[in-house]
């Protein structure tokens, strides 16, 4: 179907299209499952959208509320499009160290932003927000790290679209952040078929990022299930910009950075799954297309400047 | 057997300041216990009763111990092994 009623309804469904040239042999495949496609460019409009209806369902929401959330890009850039058409006012905390072109998307779609300290990523953004949150009792924090919708969308949308669309799926990669798609997907597919391996890939930033970190201040989403998954690698930004510009050259796909660190995951699954002799059906997680980073030079130029470029920055 | 160990600023006060440092072991607990007796206190900073610290992720050669075996996951000569504090993901 391609009419809508509006731009909210073409939401999920998006394509899951076979990457032929990357996938390591003819019986261990990977899919990309292509989440660009959705209203604001990524995945995020999928919880995003979810956790407004869920909070307009229980009367929290309510015409003229102002909207309250820690995030650094496209959770912001959802919830500030369906803000704007539905009448509500948003505040995104962000930290400072954040490609520019998300904060001027935000502005364009007329949220409001905060910044936290570089130095804090995205905890500081979390504690920045609860602390606003404590200050101006009538705005409604959605906070998709511990919001059960975030992961609901995830079982209800995407994990049955993928397993629809690729009934033999043995194993499921994306990004590691709210832990929403994971955990949300993960469930599905464990109910709907045991044995699917849950795979995460995670961001290694630069040592700006962790520099402050005090080891007993850390930050776990509160829906992380580690139940949920099989196995958990950590992606430096090299390997991640490595794979996302092989996914454009070999494949078409012009992806974001946080895209190759998951096919840097498949990959690595893949290929166990070669020297082990078993066939895979792989299906990667696309979050968003690269135009948003490319001010971060992550295109052009040697690995090792962009990796250089990237360091200290949140990529994914 | 050598493994590579990176170890975070935040513990850096254990290892007089340097990025990265030697340890054996076969096993993630033997390379921890290695590395306090060439760096006091680093233990108790990492394993908190007799498991890793909830805040706390070490990685053989970038894949999370915990999915692996956890302290008894198995290390290997010239594997690296990487300690970081849990953070919140980036751009959400």
């Amino acid at each position: 179907m391609a009419r809508y009623d509006s731009l909210l309804d073409t939401l999920g469904d998006t394509p899951l299209v076979g990457l032929p040239r990357l996938s390591p042999s003819s019986d261990v495949r990977l899919w990309a499952k292509l989440e660009d496609r959705n209203p604001t460019g990524s995945v995020k409009d999928r919880p995003a959208l979810a956790m407004i209806e869920a909070a307009e369902k229980e009367g929290t929401l309510t015409q003229g509320c102002t909207i309250l959330e820690p995030t650094s890009g496209n959770t912001g850039i959802s919830l500030a499009m369906a803000a704007s058409l539905k009448g509500y006012g948003l505040v995104c905390v962000m930290p400072e160290n954040t490609s520019e072109e998300r904060r001027q998307i935000l502005q364009a779609y007329g949220a409001r932003i905060v910044s936290s300290p570089a130095e804090g990523g995205s905890n500081q953004a979390v504690t920045v927000a609860k602390q606003l949150a404590e200050q101006n009792p009538d705005w409604v924090m959605l906070y998709q790290y511990g919001n059960s919708a975030n992961a609901e969308a995830h079982y209800r949308g995407t994990g049955p679209e993928i397993l629809s669309d690729l009934p033999n799926v043995t194993h499921f990669v994306a990004g590691l952040g709210t832990t929403g798609t994971l955990v949300g997907v993960g469930r599905y597919l464990h109910e709907q078929k045991p044995g699917t391996q849950i795979v995460a890939s995670e961001p290694r930033y630069g040592e700006l990022v962790y520099g402050l970190r005090n080891l007993d201040e850390g930050f776990v989403p509160e829906l992380y299930d580690a139940d949920v998954l099989n196995r958990r690698f950590s992606v430096g930004s090299y390997d991640a910009l490595r794979r996302t510009r092989q996914l454009l050259e070999y494949e078409g796909i012009f992806a974001g950075i946080s895209t190759g660190a998951v096919l840097h995951a498949a990959l690595t699954v893949g290929e166990r799954a070669v020297a082990a002799g078993e066939p895979a059906e792989i299906v990667f997680l696309v979050a968003d297309a690269g135009w948003k980073y490319l001010s971060t030079g992550a295109y052009g130029g040697t690995l090792d400047e962009a990796a250089q470029q990237l360091d200290g920055q949140l990529w994914a | 057997m050598a493994v590579n160990v990176s170890i975070p600023t935040i513990l850096r006060t254990h290892t007089g300041g340097q990025k990265s440092v030697e340890a054996d072991g076969s096993t993630v607990a033997e390379v921890i216990n290695d590395l306090d007796s060439r760096h006091t206190g680093l233990k108790d900073r990492l394993v908190k009763d007799g498991a890793l610290h909830r805040f706390v992720n070490v990685y053989v050669n970038d894949e999370d111990v915990r999915f692996v075996g956890g302290l008894e996951a198995s290390v290997s000569d010239g594997d690296s092994l990487t300690i970081l504090p849990a953070v919140a993901g980036g751009m959400r």
